[in-house]
């Protein structure tokens, strides 16, 4: 809510803005403190003030109120300067997007901000310097939710341009609502990336003492300078507390809880590595050595693809228009992959069409398997295509750019079926 | 000590009082659990200040590796108590007994209440803040004779428990994070530590007359803000029991005067800042039959002193009155050394004179009021240690330091660190905004409830006990439960006797009378209503109850089951019989002397009444014979 039109107009004929020391006689009392922002939720007739014990009171402002300024804001310049290059540390480049691993709060106001400038991101994490020598840029700040396609593109070719200009590694703080399908569009976009690809987000804001930020970083930036292991990875806690991390693989990495630390799991496979509070790494298995060769940049993505979720009721001619106006689709169904019989004819009718239709599975964990029952049948003969145990998300970032890297709906199709960035595999272990 | 003593001492009080809601962000329940669960590590990064810095010497801890350990407890613990939920609307039955306190002390209340989070990193806190909201100012306070001053109230979240320290990581157990706390604080208007405890107690007692906070130990905290003249602001944390405050107050106002004499006399010799380092002087102490050095030198220790010139007799002097000393070792303790000698306490503790000798010639001491300071202790611990008790020594020059001080059992305190700086707070953006309008208020205040006087008063009206029975049941804040036991049982008088003298008893010898509960009193009465025991073991029973015991238990461990009238007349005739010539010299005059051996003999199964009926009765069928 906003200030009322009298309040606004009080306001500012007295020159009052944010952080600047006022009194307010109202009611029969005077106040004095620090002008805060106004919240959201506020009432219009109130302004917040910080007063002298530190605490923020709501005012509730009269019409005849009287409102001065005594003393303008206080600016506070924020350092700006970088490190030294140490000598024989690795060179990590961090690639800022936004999000709450890389806002700050202005305690003055208590607003959040994503962080502007290099040194914002570094001084969040001084510590890390005595790990790895470091530069940074800020290609966005926007929350995670608030990604598209061009964003993914522009911040893939960042990554290769930093890494061919010798980075030996990046790390790209982001938000954590959308931070899987960065990682799976990355993933697929920089293919046989020669060097580790690292995005870190974190659940709890970095003003707060007890977030996971600058310990997420820290895991990230040990992972990129001792692990010796290339791809497009995520980097987050592997448990409620501070002591150990895990290194998700970008395209089998989901979020699966809106607010603990722990949220981001691997799915359908074993984290690719643990690290515990000192930094040790422990490997799930072999992978691929770091090397020299050039990072290139596959950024082309055709965005006419839909992701939907079958219900059970489902309706074709709610979802006709939908699926026959992209070029791919591609369905989270029930179980092993189903939907309802009703929706089987206009699965023929997209393929038949040229759109591409792929099932996955909204159980996440498992394998999609349309031979065992009837409707499964049904749906291959239909055209429908099965992507083995990917992720629905995964799939539907891998079929935008399967099709803009193909010619045609069938070598789209071949290339959904075919592991490209570990996102799919055909064994599950116990 | 005499009024007077206390010259010009202020005191401020800060109650903290646990409300008996919900927590205050979550919806779990506001007790401790016996038991803590799994132990969630983590650590707490100071996080860059207003100025965009990280403070040097924290991060310097922090990187030290200091780390937390979380319990949690199943029922009174969620996501929330872990930081691994955003909290959830402010309780509003707490918000609400918030309210309706500010108004009983007819303090200004806040148009929109605005949650803050202040910094705390001592890990007391999962998410490094507590939450805490300033509700009302400038209200006031009705005690000893006068209006004290409130500076505000605040609604706020109760911290961790500490359970364990080991090897660098703290231990905290999250039930009691997050229990809603009103936070009151006087203005520094009380003059003599009677008046303090009066003051606290009044305040107390407003906060049971909202009939929504918790009772017992633990469940209400004091802090003390105090100076005198001279003096400094000290201020002691965390007092749990009401009756010890005059004695921390009374300690602390000496403690003072002391220091502020030391200062005194350290000028008028000219004592000058120290600047000596701490020498090895091992050697001399070789054979020492100290157990403590001994010890120390077993453990790969060493034995270091340093030099205090101008520092003798004010370490321990003038029959104890001046404590440098005290205060020495209180800084040394801090870095984990079991303490310091210091020459105005020596020869002493197995130390002899020929030793003391020895290391005056070592450390050159030639001048009357030269003294010393030894530590003995693996090197590195005892030089950190002899650093702070010698710059403790040197604050001795200007009196009395700022500092926070923990309460002990003996009235006395201990420096726990200095006084904190202003709080660290910055808006908690999780919480919206309470609007408290105008037609709210007006309905809390139309329906403020009973001020103490007032249910006193009605009590004595209504139920004809006395004045004094009327404030304590009301200072106890059972007007509830005795009000029921007189109008369901018709039991006024038992009940008031039982909470004033009985209730008072227990609590001088340390029981916790807050154990028992609205419905274990209501059971005690419905049982001597019922005749299941007379009310003379009432004492008995609410002591064994205390103890832990069900009301079934302990009618059965004290042997009340009810006895027959019959019974008891034979065992009255018994007695008689034992006491023959007594009761034939005195006749019916024998009923006065014999209920002490009648009502023993029968242990509170028979009512008094109805012994002295059955003994006299007794005595007539005997002396008709």
């Amino acid at each position: 809510m906003s200030y009322a039109q009298f309040l606004s107009s009080k306001l500012a004929a007295a020159g009052a803005v944010e952080g600047c020391m006022l009194t307010v006689a109202t009611g029969g009392r005077t106040y004095r403190g620090v002008l805060m922002p106004h919240h959201e939720f506020s009432g219009h007739d109130i302004v917040i003030l910080k007063v002298k014990s530190g605490y923020n009171i709501g005012i509730r402002v009269a019409a005849d109120a009287e409102i001065k300024v005594e003393s303008q804001p206080v600016e506070h310049h924020r350092p700006s300067e970088e490190g030294t290059v140490k000598p024989g540390l690795k060179n990590l480049v961090l690639i800022g997007t936004g999000g709450t691993i890389a806002s700050y709060v202005d305690y003055r106001t208590g607003a959040v901000h994503p962080a502007l400038s290099t040194a914002d991101m570094i001084n969040a994490v001084p510590e890390i310097r005595d790990v790895a020598n470091l530069k940074a840029q800020v290609l966005f700040s926007i929350f995670s939710e608030n990604m598209t396609v061009p964003h993914w593109q522009k911040l893939a070719q960042a990554v290769a341009d930093e890494l061919n200009a010798g980075a030996d590694a990046v790390i790209i703080p982001h938000g954590t609502d959308t931070m899987s399908y960065t990682a799976a569009a990355l993933s697929f976009m920089l293919g046989d990336v020669p060097k580790p690809v690292v995005l870190v987000g974190s659940q709890r804001s970095s003003d707060r003492p007890s977030s996971d930020a600058s310990s997420n970083l820290m895991a990230a930036a040990r992972f990129c300078v001792n692990g010796n292991r290339a791809g497009v990875f995520v980097v987050m806690h592997d448990t409620s507390g501070d002591d150990s991390f895990a290194v998700h693989c970008g395209t089998r990495v989901r979020k699966m809880h809106t607010s603990r630390r722990d949220a981001f799991h691997s799915i359908n496979v074993p984290p690719v590595a643990h690290l515990d509070r000192d930094g040790k790494i422990e490997f799930s298995g072999p992978g691929r050595a770091t090397s020299a060769a050039k990072a290139v940049a596959t950024t082309g993505m055709n965005q006419h693809v839909v992701l939907l979720q079958f219900y059970p009721g489902m309706d074709p001619e709610l979802f006709r228009d939908v699926i026959l106006k992209s070029k791919g689709v591609v369905i989270a169904g029930s179980g092993l992959g189903h939907v309802n019989e009703n929706m089987v004819p206009l699965i023929r009718e997209a393929d038949s069409r040229g759109t591409v239709v792929v099932i996955t599975s909204q159980c996440l964990n498992g394998r999609t398997n349309l031979n065992v029952y009837n409707t499964g049948r049904d749906m291959l003969a239909a055209g429908a295509v099965t992507v083995q145990d990917m992720l629905p998300e995964t799939a539907y970032v891998k079929l935008m750019w399967a099709l803009a890297n193909t010619n045609s709906p069938e070598a789209a199709k071949e290339v959904m079926r075919t592991p490209l960035a570990g996102e799919m595999g055909d064994r599950r272990l116990v | 000590m005499m009024a007077e003593d206390y010259g010009n001492m202020m005191c401020g009080i800060e109650i903290h009082q646990q409300l008996d809601t919900h927590k205050l962000f979550c919806n779990c329940r506001s007790c401790l659990s016996e038991e803590g669960h799994g132990g969630i590590y983590r650590r707490l990064r100071p996080t860059t200040s207003e100025m965009g810095e990280v403070d040097r010497a924290a991060l310097a801890q922090f990187k030290r590796g200091y780390g937390y350990c979380y319990e949690s407890c199943p029922g009174t613990t969620c996501l929330v108590e872990l930081d691994e939920e955003p909290p959830h609307e402010v309780n509003a039955e707490a918000m609400e007994t918030a309210l309706i306190f500010s108004e009983m002390l007819g303090a200004s209340i806040i148009d929109e209440v605005e949650f803050m989070r202040k910094i705390v990193v001592d890990g007391s806190n999962t998410s490094g803040f507590q939450r805490t909201s300033l509700i009302a100012v400038d209200g006031s306070v009705a005690a000893v004779g006068r209006r004290i001053g409130i500076l505000s109230v605040c609604l706020e979240e109760d911290a961790c428990r500490k359970i364990d320290t080991k090897d660098g990581v703290v231990t905290w157990r999250t039930d009691r994070l997050g229990i809603p706390l009103i936070e009151v604080a006087t203005a520094p208007d009380m003059k003599t530590p009677q008046e303090v405890m009066e003051v606290a107690q009044r305040i107390g007692t407003l906060l049971r007359a909202t009939k929504r906070v918790k009772r017992g130990i633990g469940t209400i905290r004091e802090d003390l803000n105090i100076s005198i003249p001279e003096g400094a602001r000290i201020e002691i944390k965390g007092v749990q029991e009401l009756r010890m405050l005059p004695d921390f107050v009374g300690n602390e106002v000496k403690r003072q005067q002391g220091l502020v004499r030391v200062k005194k006399i350290l000028a008028e010799r000219g004592t000058r800042v120290v600047t000596d380092t701490a020498i090895d002087v091992t050697d001399l102490f070789k054979d020492c039959g100290s157990k403590i050095i001994q010890g120390a030198l077993r453990d790969k220790g060493v034995v270091l002193a340093v030099k205090l010139s101008g520092f003798a007799g004010v370490m321990n002097g003038d029959n104890k009155t001046l404590r440098l000393g005290a205060e020495m070792a209180q800084y040394a303790r801090t870095v984990g050394v079991k303490g310091i000698f210091h020459s105005d306490e020596l020869p002493n503790y197995g130390i002899d004179q020929s030793y003391v000798d020895a290391l005056r010639r070592r450390l050159g001491m030639t001048e009357q009021f030269d003294a010393f300071v030894i530590c003995a202790a693996r090197e590195k611990k005892a030089r950190d240690a002899l650093v702070l008790a010698v710059r403790r020594a040197n604050m001795g020059l200007d009196g009395v330091p700022e500092e926070t001080r923990d309460p002990l059992p003996d009235g006395t305190t201990r420096y726990s660190r200095p006084l904190p700086g202003a709080a660290r707070m910055y808006p908690e953006t999780d919480v919206p905004p309470t609007v408290i309008t105008p037609q709210r208020l007006d309905r809390i205040k139309v329906h403020l409830p009973e001020f103490p006087e007032q249910i006193e008063a009605r009590l004595v009206k209504q139920y004809g006990i006395n004045a004094q029975q009327a404030a304590q049941i009301v200072r106890q804040s059972r007007d509830d439960v005795f009000c029921k036991i007189a109008d369901e049982f018709g039991l006024a008088s038992v009940a008031a006797t039982t909470f004033q003298g009985t209730f008072a008893e227990m609590e001088h010898e340390g029981l916790d009378t807050d154990l028992l509960t609205y419905d274990d009193l209501y059971q005690v009465f419905a049982g001597v209503r019922g005749g299941k025991f007379a009310k003379e073991a009432i004492p008995a029973v609410l002591r064994e109850m205390i103890g832990g015991s069900t009301l079934a238990a302990a009618v059965k461990k004290l042997g009340l089951s009810a006895v027959s009238d019959d019974d008891a007349a034979a065992a009255i005739a018994a007695i008689v019989r034992e006491r023959s010539g007594f009761v034939r010299s005195k006749g019916l005059g024998a009923v006065g002397p014999l209920m002490g051996p009648v009502m023993g003999a029968l242990r509170g199964k028979v009512d008094g009444k109805k012994a002295s009926d059955l003994l006299q009765q007794e005595i007539k069928k005997f002396l008709a014979h």
